[in-house]
C-alpha cells in the first residue's frame, strides 16, 4: 500500500501571486517531487502583515482568521516567504493573545506552518535537489526568515547540490535590504540608500546571480540592480532549486517574448 | 533640548547627504558589530548571562518600590542623600540648589543621558553655574553646541577636521599655528584643557549605569576616567539617575556588567568601572564631601505595567543602534532628541509624546537585528509596533496612507473581489511593463521608482493560473 | 521632596496594580539581598588553579595595553620599577600611596627613585599604588579608596604602576566582592582594565584620555612566601 502523501496547503503570498507566479509553481514542483500532495486554498489573499505592521489590529485579525479558516485540515502549510511565514507562525499568536479561542486555532496553524526551504530541509529532510543552474550565485538572508524562522543553512545546503552552481557568500547577507513592507513606501529615501548599499555589496561579490527567499526583498534588490545597469540575474531560490529557471527571465529582466 | 523628531524625514534627508556623517557611519556599521561578535565568541556563557541579566532586571521592575526604598536607606546610612524628582524641572532645580548652597561656579560632568533629557546644561548656565562636559565626545559636542548622536559615542558623526576646527575656535589661548592634524594631538589637547577644569571644579555630576540597593552604591563605566576625576576632586558628587537603574546586589551587577561592555564596544570590560558609595569617609584624604543621588521619574513609573515595561530593562549600551541598518544610514541626529536608534524609537514617544515622535517607531523595517543583539533581550520591534497601534487608534498617520491601507484591507478580506481586482491589475501592469520587464516610473510609487526600477508582474496572477490549470486538468 | 517621593512610589505601585509589599514578600526580598547569591560565573578563570589564574590575569591585562612584569620577591620590586621608568625615559620622581602593602618593599635599594608618600597632585607624572585584588577573568585591577589609598592617585599621574601580590589575584569579580565584604564599603571601588582611552575621534583608539596613559603591573610571585 503506497504511503499516504503529506497534504500540504500552499500559502502562495500576495507578492508571488501578483508579481511572479512562477515562484508558486516552483514551490509546487519542489513539494510534489518530494512526495507531497499540494493544494492551494482559493480564499487566500494575504497574510495580513501590512495591516499588522501599520498598527491596524482589527483588519489584521480579519485577514488572519481568513487564513486560519482557509488552511484547516492540511498536514502542513508551506510559504515561499520568510516574512509571511513569520507572520503566520509567530505574529498570529501575538495578534490573538487576548482571544483564547482564536489563539488556539492560531497555535494549531502555527505549528503546521513552515517557510518553503526550511520545510524541505528540516521537515522532509531533503538533502539535495535534482536541478542544474550554471552560474555563481550569492544569497541574501531575508530578515524575517533569518531571525524569526531560523532560515540560514537550509537554502545554502540545498543550493550546494545544484549542478553547475557555485555559491559565494555575501558579506552583508544578514543586513536588511531596505524593503520592510510599508517602510519602503513611508521612508523611500532611506530605503533607497539601504538597497543601494546592498546592491554595491552584491556587485562586489562578483556573482552573476542573486538569490533570496522573499519576493519583497527580491523586487527591491532587482529594481535597484537594473536601475544601476548591473548584469546580475535575480531569482527566488525556489526557481533554482526546482530547476525551472528556463520558464521565466530573471526578476526585472527584459522579456523579449512578452507581447 | 527641543525635539525635532517630528522632522525626522527632513533630518534624514540632510543626513543622507552629509559626507562627513556618512564616512563615520560607514566605519561604525562594520566596526562595532565585528568587535561585539569577537567578544562574545570568547565567552561561551554569554547567552546564558543575557538570560540572567534579563531576569534580574525583570525582578527589580516588579519590586521597584522596594529596591528604591532600600537603596535610599543605604545611601542615607552612609551619609549621602537621595532626592526624588517627578519631572525634569524638579531635577534641574534640585541640582541647582545643591550647586548654589556650595557656591559652585563650575561643574564638571561625566556622561549622563539624564542630564540631556532634562536639558540641565542650559539651565545651569542661565543660573550662573558653568557646566563643563568632560567625556571627550560630550565635550566636543558641547563646544559645537550640538547634541549627542549616539548613547555612548556622542561625537561619532564628526571627522577629525571638524574637531580640530572646534578646538581652534574654543581654545583661543593656545598657539593658533599649532598643528592639529591627528587624533593623538587632539586627545592630548583635550586632556590638558580639561585637566585644568577638573582641578578647578566645585561640584561633579555623573550619571549612573546602575544603582545597587544592597550598598547604596552607584556605578559608572567609562573608558577615559573622566567620571572618576569628576567625582573625586570636587566638594560634592551628584548622581543623576532614572528610576529603573536599580539592581539588587553587587553579584547581580557583576552579571549585567559582563554583558554591557561586550555588547557596547566589544571590550571585555570598560576601562574604568567605578563603584561610588556615599561621601568621603572621615579618615579619607580625598573624595567628595557630599554624595547626592537625584532620581528622575519623568514617565518611568507610568511605563510599568504597560506593554512598554520591557523598555525599562535598557542599560544604554548602544548595541541596538550599532546594528541598526536605518541608524547606519541616517545617524543619531535624525531622530531629533536625546535617544536615537531602536531604543530611542521606543523610549522617545514615552517622554515627548507620540505626536512629536511618531516617525521614530515607524522608520523601521522590523528586521529584528536590534532585538537579537540587545543584552537585555528587549523586544524592540514589538514595542515599536505597539506605538504604531497607538497611532492608528489616534489616526495620527497621513490620511493618504490610512485610506490606502483601508482600501487594500477591504479587498484582501473579500477573496472573490481580490481575485478579480488583482487579475485585472496584473494583466494591465504586465502588459504595460512589456518587453522591458520593468517600470522606470510608476504613478503613486515615485518614492520607489525615483531610485529603483519596479519589476513588472508576469501578467497573470498565480491564483488565476492555478485555477485555470486545475480546470483544464493540467499538472502544475 | 517627600511629597514627590510618595507620589513616585505611589505611581510605581499603581502601575504594578498593588499596594506596598506585605511583610512576607519584603522579608523574602531582604533575604535575597543579604544572601547576595552569585549568579552564573564564567568558567574562564573560575575553573583554573591559582597559578594559571595569575597567568590569565596578566595575559588579559596585556591585551588591553597594560604592561606587566613578574618578580620573585618584594625585594625585586624597586629594580623593576626603576628599570621600567628608565627604559621609557620617564621621570624617576614618583608619588606613592601611604599604603602599608608597599611598606615592606626596600625602596631604598634604588635611591634614584625619588619617592613622596602621599596624595597625588596634578604635577605628579608617575604614581605607584598597591591594590585590593586582581581579577583574572578580564585582567582587571580592583582598588579601594581609604586614607592610605586616595582615589586620585589612580587617575592624576600620567603613568600608574600597581604592585600586586600573586595571592591577591582572584578568578572573578564575585571573589573580589566576597573579600571586600569583610571590611566596610569604601567610598570608591575602582575596577581598572588597562590605561585610559578614547575612541571618540573617528573611532580610533587613543590612550591617555584623562586618566593615565600607561598602566604597569609589577606582580610579586609570592605563592611560596606569605
Amino acid at each position: 500500500m503506497p504511503p499516504v502523501p503529506i497534504r500540504v496547503g500552499l500559502f502562495v503570498t500576495c507578492l508571488v501571486d501578483l508579481f511572479r507566479p512562477s515562484v508558486g509553481f516552483a514551490a509546487v514542483k519542489l513539494l510534489e517531487d518530494a512526495g507531497c500532495s499540494v493544494e492551494v486554498p482559493a480564499t487566500q489573499t494575504c497574510c495580513g502583515q501590512p495591516a499588522y505592521n501599520s498598527g491596524d489590529k482589527a483588519d489584521a485579525k480579519t485577514i488572519a482568521r481568513q487564513v486560519i479558516d482557509a488552511f484547516e485540515g492540511f498536514d502542513y502549510v508551506v510559504v515561499p516567504s520568510g516574512s509571511c511565514g513569520g507572520m503566520i507562525k509567530h505574529h498570529y499568536l501575538e495578534l490573538f493573545a487576548d482571544e483564547p479561542a482564536s489563539y488556539q486555532r492560531a497555535q494549531h496553524l502555527a505549528k503546521r506552518t513552515y517557510e518553503l526551504v526550511s520545510f524541505l530541509a528540516d521537515v522532509l529532510k531533503l538533502e539535495r535537489v535534482d536541478a542544474r543552474y550554471d552560474g555563481v550565485a550569492t544569497y541574501h538572508d531575508s530578515c524575517s526568515g533569518l531571525r524569526e524562522l531560523g532560515v540560514k543553512q537550509q537554502p545554502r545546503k540545498l543550493l550546494a547540490s545544484v549542478a553547475g552552481l557555485s555559491l559565494t557568500e555575501l558579506p552583508s547577507a544578514e543586513i536588511c535590504c531596505g524593503f520592510g513592507g510599508t517602510f519602503c513606501i513611508k521612508y523611500p529615501a532611506i530605503s533607497d540608500r539601504m538597497v543601494a548599499d546592498k546592491a554595491a555589496d552584491i556587485v562586489a561579490t562578483g556573482a552573476d546571480t542573486l538569490l533570496a527567499g522573499d519576493m519583497g526583498c527580491l523586487l527591491n534588490m532587482a529594481g535597484k540592480l537594473t536601475r544601476l545597469g548591473k548584469d546580475v540575474r535575480v531569482r527566488h531560490v525556489a526557481e533554482v532549486l526546482a530547476g525551472m529557471t528556463g520558464e521565466m527571465p530573471p526578476i526585472g529582466a527584459r522579456r523579449p517574448e512578452h507581447p | 533640548m527641543q525635539p525635532t523628531s517630528h522632522a525626522f524625514k527632513e533630518n534624514a534627508r540632510e543626513a543622507l547627504g552629509n559626507a562627513n556623517l556618512q564616512k563615520a557611519l560607514t566605519l561604525m556599521r562594520t566596526g562595532f558589530p565585528e568587535r561585539r561578535t569577537a567578544a562574545i565568541a570568547r565567552l561561551p556563557e554569554f547567552e546564558a548571562l543575557r538570560e540572567e541579566a534579563k531576569a534580574i532586571k525583570n525582578h527589580v521592575l516588579e519590586h521597584l518600590d522596594f529596591y528604591l526604598e532600600t537603596f535610599e536607606q543605604q545611601v542615607t546610612a552612609r551619609g549621602g542623600q537621595v532626592h526624588w524628582c517627578r519631572t525634569p524641572q524638579e531635577a534641574r532645580e534640585t541640582v541647582l540648589a545643591i550647586c548654589r548652597r556650595l557656591d559652585a561656579k563650575t561643574v564638571t560632568k561625566g556622561k549622563t543621558m539624564i542630564a540631556e533629557e532634562i536639558a540641565l546644561n542650559d539651565y545651569l548656565e542661565e543660573n550662573g553655574v558653568t557646566p563643563v562636559e568632560t567625556d571627550l565626545g560630550e565635550y566636543i559636542i558641547q563646544i559645537r553646541k550640538e547634541y549627542p548622536s549616539h548613547v555612548i559615542a556622542p561625537a561619532i558623526h564628526l571627522v577629525k577636521e571638524q574637531v580640530a576646527a572646534s578646538f581652534r575656535a574654543t581654545h583661543t589661548d593656545l598657539d593658533p599655528d599649532r598643528v592639529l592634524d591627528e587624533a593623538p594631538t587632539l586627545v592630548a589637547e583635550a586632556r590638558a584643557v580639561l585637566r585644568q577644569k577638573f582641578l578647578a571644579a566645585d561640584v561633579g555630576i555623573t550619571g549612573a549605569n546602575f544603582c545597587i540597593a544592597e550598598t547604596g552604591s552607584t556605578i559608572i563605566v567609562t573608558n577615559e576616567g573622566n567620571g572618576d576625576l569628576t567625582q573625586t576632586l570636587t566638594k560634592a558628587h551628584i548622581v543623576l539617575a532614572s528610576l529603573e537603574k536599580l539592581v539588587p546586589t553587587l553579584e547581580d551587577v557583576s552579571t549585567i556588567l559582563r554583558v554591557l561592555a561586550r555588547s557596547a564596544t566589544g571590550q571585555e570590560f570598560s576601562t574604568y568601572t567605578t563603584v561610588s558609595t556615599g561621601p568621603r569617609r572621615p579618615e579619607d584624604t580625598d573624595g567628595p564631601g557630599e554624595f547626592h543621588v537625584v532620581f528622575l521619574d519623568n514617565g518611568r513609573s507610568a511605563m510599568l505595567g504597560t506593554e512598554f515595561q520591557d523598555m525599562l530593562r535598557c542599560i544604554r549600551c548602544g548595541a541596538c543602534m550599532n546594528h541598526c541598518p536605518v541608524y547606519a544610514t541616517v545617524g543619531g541626529h535624525a531622530y531629533g532628541w536625546v535617544y536615537p536608534g531602536p531604543m530611542g524609537a521606543v523610549l522617545t514617544p514615552t517622554l515627548v509624546g507620540i505626536g512629536e515622535a511618531g516617525h521614530l517607531p515607524n522608520a523601521s523595517t522590523f528586521c529584528g537585528r536590534c532585538e537579537s543583539v540587545c543584552p537585555m533581550k528587549i523586544p524592540l520591534p514589538k514595542m515599536m509596533r505597539h506605538w504604531r497601534e497607538r497611532e492608528f487608534e489616534k489616526q495620527l498617520s497621513p490620511a493618504a496612507y490610512r485610506y490606502g491601507l483601508k482600501l487594500w484591507a477591504f479587498f484582501a478580506s473579500r477573496p472573490p473581489l481580490y481575485r478579480a481586482a488583482t487579475a485585472l491589475m496584473t494583466r494591465l501592469l504586465g502588459w504595460v511593463g512589456g518587453p522591458r520587464g520593468r517600470f522606470r516610473s510608476l504613478p503613486l510609487a515615485q518614492g520607489w521608482t525615483q531610485g529603483r526600477d519596479m519589476p513588472a508582474p508576469e501578467g497573470r496572477s498565480f491564483m488565476s493560473l492555478w485555477a485555470e490549470r486545475r480546470k483544464n486538468g493540467e499538472a502544475a | 521632596m517627600s511629597e514627590a517621593r510618595d507620589q513616585i512610589l505611589g505611581s510605581i505601585r499603581r502601575s504594578l496594580k498593588r499596594g506596598p509589599l506585605e511583610e512576607t514578600r519584603r522579608t523574602g526580598l531582604e533575604q535575597r539581598l543579604t544572601a547576595h547569591r552569585r549568579n552564573l560565573v564564567p568558567a574562564r578563570a573560575a575553573a583554573l588553579p591559582q597559578a594559571e589564574q595569575i597567568d590569565l590575569f596578566l595575559k588579559m591585562a596585556e591585551e588591553v595595553q597594560t604592561t606587566a612584569i613578574r618578580v620573585a620577591r618584594a625585594a625585586d620590586v624597586p629594580a623593576a620599577v626603576a628599570d621600567y621608568l628608565s627604559q621609557r625615559n620617564l621621570p624617576s620622581r614618583l608619588v606613592m600611596t601611604p599604603d602599608p602593602q608597599l611598606d615592606d618593599i626596600p625602596w631604598g635599594d634604588r635611591p634614584m627613585l625619588e619617592i613622596r608618600r602621599g596624595r597625588a597632585e596634578d604635577r605628579d607624572q608617575v604614581g605607584v599604588t598597591a591594590c585590593f585584588a586582581g581579577i583574572a577573568e578580564t585582567g582587571t585591577l580592583m582598588l579601594i579608596s581609604g586614607p592610605e589609598s586616595p582615589t586620585r592617585n589612580n587617575f592624576l599621574p600620567d603613568t600608574h604602576i600597581v604592585v600586586i601580590r600573586g595571592q591577591q589575584v582572584v578568578a572573578s569579580y564575585e571573589e573580589g566582592w566576597t573579600r571586600l565584604r569583610g571590611k566596610a564599603m569604601p567610598r570608591t571601588v575602582n575596577f581598572i582594565t588597562g590605561p585610559s582611552r578614547t575612541g571618540d575621534i573617528e573611532q580610533r583608539l587613543e590612550l591617555g584620555a584623562h586618566g593615565p596613559r600607561r598602566l604597569h603591573i609589577v606582580l610579586i610571585d609570592d605563592e611560596a612566601a606569605s
